[in-house]
């Protein structure tokens, strides 16, 4: 079985190379070969030639590719921009970028430099990459049908100001964005006008603004995702139908960061995602319709913070573990349903034996509206008096909404 | 002082209530792992119970030793020892009966547990420090008061008085204030008036350890400044030592003065 | 041995001591007799340190001794009421003591003395009042005091320890020592004291031989004699 599938591959590669135009051509790189610069060596190649750059360090930058090509990278093969401007302009559609390492990017504040840019192109394919120290790694913009794969990028941003994005997208469609790692850039990942694309697998840590970060997209998919110590997590803002699904968002610790942002969100899915240890799990502002299933919320300060007007957002069957305040609501909350969730702290009893608590559990602790309030009594958590005055909310709700319950409060922690 | 400190330990060793006050603690630290076992969970749960009940303990334990041992302070006053020592020797004497009930007693099941492998052996540290501190705190502040009293039922009232209003009168006023000024910058109010309560500031620091560091300093630059860096750790410790020391040279004044 | 000059005390706004002076320059038995109230025990906690008065001089052996603690190694003192830590063994009693002031040997026969020997073990909170009062005076005596105050010694006592306790306060005063004691038992200042001091109104009313205060008051017996006293007083 596995020599038969091979030999296909081997057919199929031969009779997509002779296709067409007879043999495409195997372009070498070296310092020895024929072409010792990988500009020169794009230049002289045809459409569908492979330029193989072996292994040793360029020192180019800012390199078009104007027909349909294939780089590939030897181990070891390093273009360094020193600096200057930025590497690949890609201005043909069908290029494959593979095994490279770029390196040193220029820094700009008038352009956007970057170690691949793309304009107006179809059908690429970025793969294996490394990128040490770029102002931006990708920057992909008006193209589609592509696909950024397996790529490693290690920035090293100080201020948001001057520093840039790792996979940076701008009006796209159709882009998957698939098993990257990105660490220490601007925004990990970042979509403006971006449409029908997936992000998934990928791990975004430790970037100063947002792990992943979403403006005006529509119908896009992140799933498998994995967001640790983001300066402020990741931010979705002003988009319509984004599911988000499986990822892990965790560390993300600071003044003013959480898990996830949702900034004018309509008609989102947010499923099977671990909210753990951030400051805000989700906050939510201006947000409506969205499904929010099944997910874990743990040891966060906030599990869920809504600001502003948040209209039908339901909150079904999710784990609520050792936060310390579960629900915080500032403005209106309106028709956002609670049901069938497991909340850690809650107290009650089942005596009808159907897994569900017989008595409702309210989320919103007194103590969680006062610090709305006055955000300076935080230092009173945890103390005696706050433990007091919940109880006694608990047991008889002045202050916290009284629409604001979960009728049927699981018993038991829930496993997907 | 050493002897003195030696012989009020042993008494207060051999009374049924350290007994009933370590097993209090073992069952404890026993039961919030058999109910979860997760360690930094079971953290946060003693948090909530050291917090209150050290004080408590301390100030109760502090003021019923001190009328149960007048005499036998009588007997010792009467021997060729300094005031300072005897009462300092009572003082740490009942003070390390009470933290060593509280650290033996949670320390078992801890290790039982395997605490020490885990991550959370720093805070759990830091909270059985904390709650000697309290120990300490409170004893000798039971003696201030015990000390001021000659009236046993008195004494026992202000005692009781004082830990309400530490452990829950005074966050309750400072709640208050806080609401009613909301419109002014709060923040160095609410850090110094965490600093003049001890239950409040062994309260944050536990929960500096405990990561909500980050929690607390979301509401501004100076709660920021403060509970971000080491600094904050290092003040609140210092506080909390001026919290012991005074309190105990007011014992050596006070006892020195008094008349038995 | 003991002087005391010009010593003031009052407790909130009762005066106890109003400018007390005493001389007890030599050996033997000392009885401070006086009504309730009148300072007794009072002028005793202040020779030993334990009340603080607000004016005068107290010396002992030619040392100025207020605010001091290391004279009391010449003082043994047996206070009024035996309550002792409940959880202490009485055996670990007499061992602390002895651990915070000096060695002894003479706790051994003492101990026979009162029977003790069976009740070492029991912790002194399940003692009776003798029982304890007799471990009171073990304490007390088992050192080699040149000065030795009771206070109240006979407090609980059966016949038998009584006269065990009058034999040692002998025996003490044979050996050169000063004793003060305070009682309300005329019986025992009659057969005991060599001198009485009588402490009425804060000051020292009389200081002399029994015989010299029979005398003075015209009375047969010492009861009597302070009877005497104390009518002029509640006249007054």
């Amino acid at each position: 079985m596995y020599r038969i599938s091979i030999r296909i591959i081997l057919l199929l590669i031969v009779l997509l190379c002779c296709r067409g135009h007879g043999y495409a051509n195997r372009i070498r790189v070296c310092a020895q070969c024929q072409y010792t610069s990988v500009k020169a060596a794009i230049a002289a190649a045809g459409a569908h030639d492979t330029v193989f750059i072996l292994k040793g360090i360029y020192r180019e930058n800012d390199i078009p590719i104007s027909k349909p090509v294939v780089i590939l990278g030897e181990k070891g093969a390093v273009i360094d921009a020193e600096n200057k401007e930025g590497i690949f302009l890609v201005a043909a559609d069908s290029v494959t970028i593979s095994g490279l390492t770029l390196n040193n990017i220029g820094r700009s504040h008038t352009k956007d430099l970057a170690g691949i840019k793309t304009l107006r192109v179809k059908e690429f394919l970025f793969e294996n990459n490394t990128f040490n120290n770029p102002f931006f790694a990708f920057h992909i913009q008006k193209s589609k049908r592509g696909i950024i794969r397996n790529n490693v990028i290690h920035g090293n941003a100080i201020n948001e100001f001057d520093s840039g994005n790792g996979i940076h997208m701008w009006h796209c469609s159709n882009i998957e964005v698939t098993d990257n790692k990105v660490d220490h850039m601007r925004d990990g990942i970042y979509f403006e006008f971006v449409k029908h694309s997936k992000v998934s697998g990928n791990v975004s840590r430790e970037n100063i603004r947002y792990g992943l970060h979403f403006m005006f997209s529509n119908n896009d998919e992140y799933s498998h995702n994995l967001f640790e110590h983001n300066g402020a997590g990741v931010a979705v803002m002003f988009s319509k139908y984004i599911f988000m699904r499986y990822n892990t968002f965790r560390l993300n610790w600071g003044t003013a960061s959480y898990g996830l942002l949702l900034k004018e969100i309509y008609d989102a899915e947010i499923k099977h995602n671990t909210f753990e240890g951030n400051t805000i799990g989700i906050n939510a502002d201006g947000s409506t319709r969205i499904n929010v299933e099944e997910n874990d919320f743990i040891n966060n300060g906030w599990a869920v913070k809504f600001l502003g007007a948040c209209y039908s957002n339901k909150f079904l069957r999710n784990n609520f573990i050792g936060n310390a305040f579960e629900i915080a609501y500032k403005g209106s909350l309106n028709s956002n349903i609670f049901d069938k969730n497991f909340w850690g702290e809650y107290t009650g009893y089942d005596l009808d034996k159907d897994d569900y608590g017989d008595v409702p559990y309210r989320p919103v602790k007194l103590f969680s509206y006062v610090v709305n309030k006055t955000p300076e009594t935080i230092v009173l958590l945890r103390s005696l008096f706050v433990d007091i005055i919940n109880f006694s909310e608990k047991v008889s709700p002045i202050f916290t909404p009284d629409a604001l319950k979960d009728e049927h409060p699981r018993m038991k922690k829930m496993k997907w | 002082m050493l002897k003195i400190l030696k012989y009020s330990f042993y008494d207060l060793m051999r009374s049924r209530w350290s007994y009933i006050y370590f097993a209090f603690y073992l069952l404890l630290g026993f039961v919030l792992f058999f109910l979860n076992n997760d360690i930094s969970k079971a953290v946060i749960t003693l948090l909530n119970v050291i917090i209150v009940l050290t004080p408590l303990i301390g100030t109760i334990f502090g003021v019923m030793y001190y009328y149960s041992s007048r005499e036998f302070t009588e007997l010792l006053l009467a021997q060729p020892l300094k005031r300072s020592t005897i009462f300092i020797g009572q003082y740490l004497g009942v003070s390390l009966s009470l933290s060593l009930s509280l650290v033996i007693g949670l320390g078992i099941p801890f290790v039982a547990y395997g605490v020490t492998r885990s991550s959370a052996i720093w805070d759990f540290t830091s909270l059985l420090i904390t709650g000697s501190f309290l120990t300490f705190i409170f004893v000798a502040l039971a003696y201030n008061i015990a000390l001021s009293f000659n009236d046993k039922i008195k004494g026992f009232g202000f005692a009781i008085l004082l830990w309400l209003f530490m452990a829950v009168v005074y966050d309750g006023v400072i709640l208050l204030l806080m609401m009613n000024f909301r419109d002014y910058p709060l923040d160095k109010f609410a850090l110094f008036s965490m600093m003049f309560n001890p239950i409040d500031l062994s309260r944050v620091l536990i929960l500096l350890k405990l990561d909500i560091s980050a929690l607390l300093g979301y509401t501004g630059a100076v709660f920021q400044k403060f509970f971000g860096t080491s600094r904050g750790m290092l003040v609140s410790m210092l506080v909390l030592g001026l919290w012991v020391v005074l309190p105990v040279w007011r014992i050596l004044r006070l006892s020195g003065k008094k008349d038995f | 041995m003991v002087i005391i000059k010009d010593l003031y005390k009052r407790f909130g706004s009762v005066k106890v001591l109003q400018g007390l002076d005493l001389t007890i320059d030599e050996p033997g038995i000392f009885a401070i007799l006086g009504p309730n109230g009148s300072g007794k025990t009072t002028l005793i906690k202040s020779i030993l340190g334990m009340v603080i008065p607000q004016k005068g001089d107290i010396s002992i052996d030619g040392h100025h001794v207020l605010g001091q603690w290391d004279y009391r190694n010449k003082i043994s003192y047996m206070p009024q009421i035996a309550n002792f830590p409940q959880n202490l063994r009485v055996i670990e009693l007499i061992n602390m003591i002895k651990n915070l002031r000096q060695e002894t040997r003479l706790d051994q026969p003492l101990i026979q003395m009162f029977g003790l020997t069976p009740f070492l073990d029991k912790r002194l909170g399940n003692l009776s009042g003798g029982t304890r009062q007799k471990v009171n005076i073990v304490l007390t005596f088992m050192f080699d005091s040149p000065l030795i105050i009771l206070d109240e010694p006979t407090t609980g006592l059966d016949p038998v320890a009584l006269i065990y306790l009058k034999q040692l306060i002998q025996q003490e005063k044979e050996r050169g020592k000063t004793l003060l004691i305070t009682t309300h038992i005329m019986n025992l200042v009659e057969e005991i004291a060599d001198r009485v001091v009588f402490l009425l109104d804060g000051n020292i009313y009389f200081n002399g031989t029994v015989k010299a205060l029979e005398e003075q008051t015209g009375q047969s017996n010492l009861e009597r004699a302070i009877a005497e006293i104390l009518k002029k007083e509640y006249e007054a």
